[in-house]
């Protein structure tokens, strides 16, 4: 196995052009729980984490582009990007412990796969993108549209991430990001689900995006939850309708860590309880 | 297979080591460079006996491949005292007898460690919060959120 540590987009990009067995590394923390394991047996390890443009947060038409190796803890810390995006940042923060947070990504969180990745349905609640660069230069793309199974995405031959985008967060927008786990930390979630609202002067929900995850292969963005919403004043009423329709939704499947019935059941409750979380900051209550 | 030659700083020391592409800086630490106070309870990220802090921020040791340690400042528990002047934290847990057979102590006092540089002042709920990723099946934790409390007080009086 050999070790690359790339300084450019464009030296990252040949490197994993060249070798179709190469694997990007970012935290790793994915990676070498995996390569450890004997599950896979790259032959080379790209490290990103040497290609300055990915290390950092910006902020960019008021939005925020944050670098494809920016671990959860530095986002964690950067007190405007949460004042914008809580739900997002809360997501990326529920991600394993302290030691985790200090290496997991954004990135990796999406690219691995994985259907209970915690960051994911934050992210597509908040209506981010991944900006993708490869052989014929960048793309942007919907986080919703990069993860294509379990451990499958969409990339294709010599792409990676290069940052995520969150969009200029609206007036009266608010979002928020649950998981249900078994124990308080550390565990995988059986349930997430990112809420996004926006609220017109009126008070009335004029946008939302609802995002549910652990629940399918991939992530769902469901239209049917969000009409639940969009028109209604986020009511007890409009939120047993958001609540009923996340359980339709839901697509599980039965392991050790819940039942299909369960998993539909919390999948309602989480959808409710986000909902009013993205509510009240919408509203600047919280 | 050729051996990557790193150049690193480990506890203030600028340290060179040579290493293969798969081995994890918890590997070259105990390994080749004799360091055995960071330990291996998983290997996977869970049980937080192999911390140590990399610029800055804290990491399993075990998810780190050495070969990401070029340039990098790493702190190891082995840093931590000063000879036989010990670090208040390593104090505090003697009088607390917060281990039992000591296998999650090092990890734990890393962390606490880093903790405490970045906010003296914790509430009980952020040390747990801050440890959780720092197993141990000896103690029950309680006398070790204690001691990491205690600490901080201590330091902060002496500050
Ligand atoms: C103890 C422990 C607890 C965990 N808890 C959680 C949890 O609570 N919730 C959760 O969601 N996850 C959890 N995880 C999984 C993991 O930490 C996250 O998925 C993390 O976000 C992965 O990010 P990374 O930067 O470490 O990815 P890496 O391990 O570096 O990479 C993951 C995968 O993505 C690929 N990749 C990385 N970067 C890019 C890129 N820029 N472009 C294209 N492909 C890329 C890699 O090649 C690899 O296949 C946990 C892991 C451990 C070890
Ligand atoms: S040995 Fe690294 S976390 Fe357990
Ligand atoms: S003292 Fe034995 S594991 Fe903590």
């Amino acid at each position: 196995m050999r070790f690359e540590t790339p300084t450019s987009v464009d030296q990252a990009v040949a490197l994993l052009a060249a070798d179709p067995e190469a694997r990007l590394l970012a935290g790793g923390t994915d990676l070498l729980v995996r390569l450890r394991a004997g599950n896979i047996a790259p032959s080379t390890i790209i490290d990103i984490k040497r290609i300055a443009e990915m290390t950092v947060i910006s902020q960019e038409d008021g939005g925020w582009r944050i670098g494809a190796a920016v671990p959860s803890a530095e986002m964690n810390e950067h007190a405007a990007l949460k004042a914008d995006w809580p739900g997002v940042v809360e997501s990326a923060d529920l991600i394993g412990s302290t030691q985790i947070q200090g290496r997991a990504t954004l990135a990796g969180n999406l690219c691995n796969a994985s259907p209970a990745a915690d960051s994911v349905p934050a992210m597509v609640a908040a209506g981010a993108t991944a900006r993708i660069a490869g052989p014929d230069g960048t793309r942007d793309v919907a986080v919703e549209d990069i993860p294509t199974g379990v451990g499958k995405t969409s990339l294709g031959k010599g792409e990676l991430v290069t940052s995520i985008h969150l969009p200029p967060k609206p007036a009266r927008s608010g979002d928020a990001y649950l998981r249900f786990i078994p124990r308080t930390e550390m565990d995988i979630a059986v349930v997430g689900c990112g809420i996004y609202v926006t609220l017109d002067d009126q008070g009335k929900i004029s946008d939302a995006r609802v995002a549910l995850g652990a629940v399918a292969p991939t992530v769902i963005l469901s239209q049917s939850c969000a009409d639940t919403l969009i028109g209604t004043a986020g009511d007890d009423a409009a939120l047993d309708a958001l609540a009923a329709a996340a359980s339709a939704e839901a697509k599980p499947i039965d392991d050790k860590r819940g039942t299909i019935a369960f998993r539909k059941d919390v999948a309602g409750v989480l959808a409710k309880r986000a909902a009013r979380i993205a509510l009240a900051r919408a509203r600047g209550d919280s | 297979m050729s051996q990557i030659h790193i150049t690193t700083t480990i506890n203030g020391d600028e340290t060179e080591y040579l290493c293969e592409a798969d081995e994890t800086l918890l590997d070259v630490l105990r390994d080749h460079l004799d360091m055995t106070g960071s330990k291996e309870g998983c290997g996977t990220g869970d049980c937080g006996a192999c911390s140590v802090v990399v610029d800055g921020r804290l990491v399993c040791s075990c998810l780190m491949l050495a070969a990401e340690a070029e340039g990098r400042a790493i702190e190891t528990i082995e840093g931590m005292g000063q000879g036989d002047q010990l670090h208040p934290l390593q104090q505090k847990f003697l009088e607390h007898a917060a281990l039992q057979c000591g296998i999650c102590t090092p990890g734990i006092l890393v962390a606490a460690k880093n903790l405490l540089e970045r906010n003296p002042n914790p509430s009980e709920e952020e040390v747990r919060y801050w440890l959780a990723g720092n197993l141990c099946r000896c103690t029950g934790y309680d006398k070790i959120i204690r001691a990491v409390m205690d600490t901080a007080a201590d330091m902060r009086g002496a500050a």
